[in-house]
């Protein structure tokens, strides 16, 4: 009973939120309705006792990907409401929405009917409930069977920050004209 | 009393399809990154729903590399929206036609 009071209270933080994002004018308005529901799906990982997940869910997202958002925003000073009446291509928001509503429709409809038909090996990496806390199964996990993925995205996070700072670099020229 | 799996699913297939709804809506690129964000995230709750549900750490594996993943995503696409902003702005997605060639 309890768990269905919390899911149906992270669910409405979630929708509020994702529903903030899209309709709030002003980009800050939508950054911060993103922390809502950042942080109802980390109380839906804590429902679902993926509980470092919720606490990197929490740290990552919350604390630094928005932070990041909201650094860029006011950086680039583009926090003034846009103007969301004229709708630059026309019929193009009908069109999204009716998108929208079947993906809603056909997403729904294979989740009522997948849960009977999940197919795959159950406990196939380890077992949730096999004995150890969910920190060490996930830890285990990521230095045994995933090791080579581990491997592979530390070199995707040193591409991306490589890459960041070229971007943000100026070019010589404008180093010599900026003098 | 557990919750039942597919309350979840229904509620990560809504959050889903409402950033994809943003996404085609909104102009402004910080705003399309948010939704991109909202994407992601429902994927995520999907994947730790079916880690439950099949008993097995592996889904809650994979949403650690995503996160990982949305990390490095945000950095560049942050880095080139700065890049494209300072020049020009203002910009919304609709004026970015540099490529059409």
């Amino acid at each position: 009973m309890v768990d269905k009071i919390v899911f149906f209270a992270a669910a409405a933080a979630c929708l509020a939120g994702a529903v903030g994002v899209i309709w709030s004018k002003n980009p800050v308005h939508s950054a911060l309705s993103l922390v809502g529901t950042l942080f109802g799906i980390a109380i839906h990982f804590v429902n679902l006792g993926a509980h470092f997940l919720a606490a990197v869910q929490v740290v990552v997202y919350a604390g630094a990907i928005v932070v990041l958002f909201l650094f860029v925003i006011m950086l680039l000073g583009v926090d003034k409401a846009e103007q969301l009446e004229v709708d630059p291509l026309g019929g193009q928001r009908p069109a999204a929405a009716v998108v929208a509503i079947a993906g809603v429709a056909l997403l729904a409809l294979l989740a009522v009917r997948g849960v009977q038909v999940t197919t795959g090996e159950s406990s196939k990496i380890a077992a949730l409930d096999s004995g150890p806390s969910n920190i060490v199964l996930l830890g285990r996990a990521l230095f045994t069977d995933y090791v080579f993925a581990f491997e592979v995205t530390s070199v995707l996070l040193v591409i991306a920050v490589v890459g960041a700072v070229v971007m943000a670099r100026r070019a010589p020229k404008d180093e010599v004209s900026a003098q | 009393m557990n919750v039942p799996e597919w309350w979840y699913l229904v509620l990560s297939a809504v959050l889903f399809s409402l950033g994809a709804l943003g996404l085609l809506i909104r102009r402004n690129p910080l705003v399309m990154f948010m939704c991109v964000e909202l994407m992601l995230n429902a994927v995520n709750l999907t994947f730790v729903t079916f880690s439950r549900s099949l008993n097995d750490i592996g889904g809650q594996v994979v949403v650690f590399f995503v996160l990982v993943v949305a990390a490095a995503e945000v950095t560049v696409g942050l880095g080139i929206i700065v890049s494209i902003l300072r020049r020009k702005p203002g910009t919304t997605a609709d004026d970015l036609s540099l490529l059409k060639g």
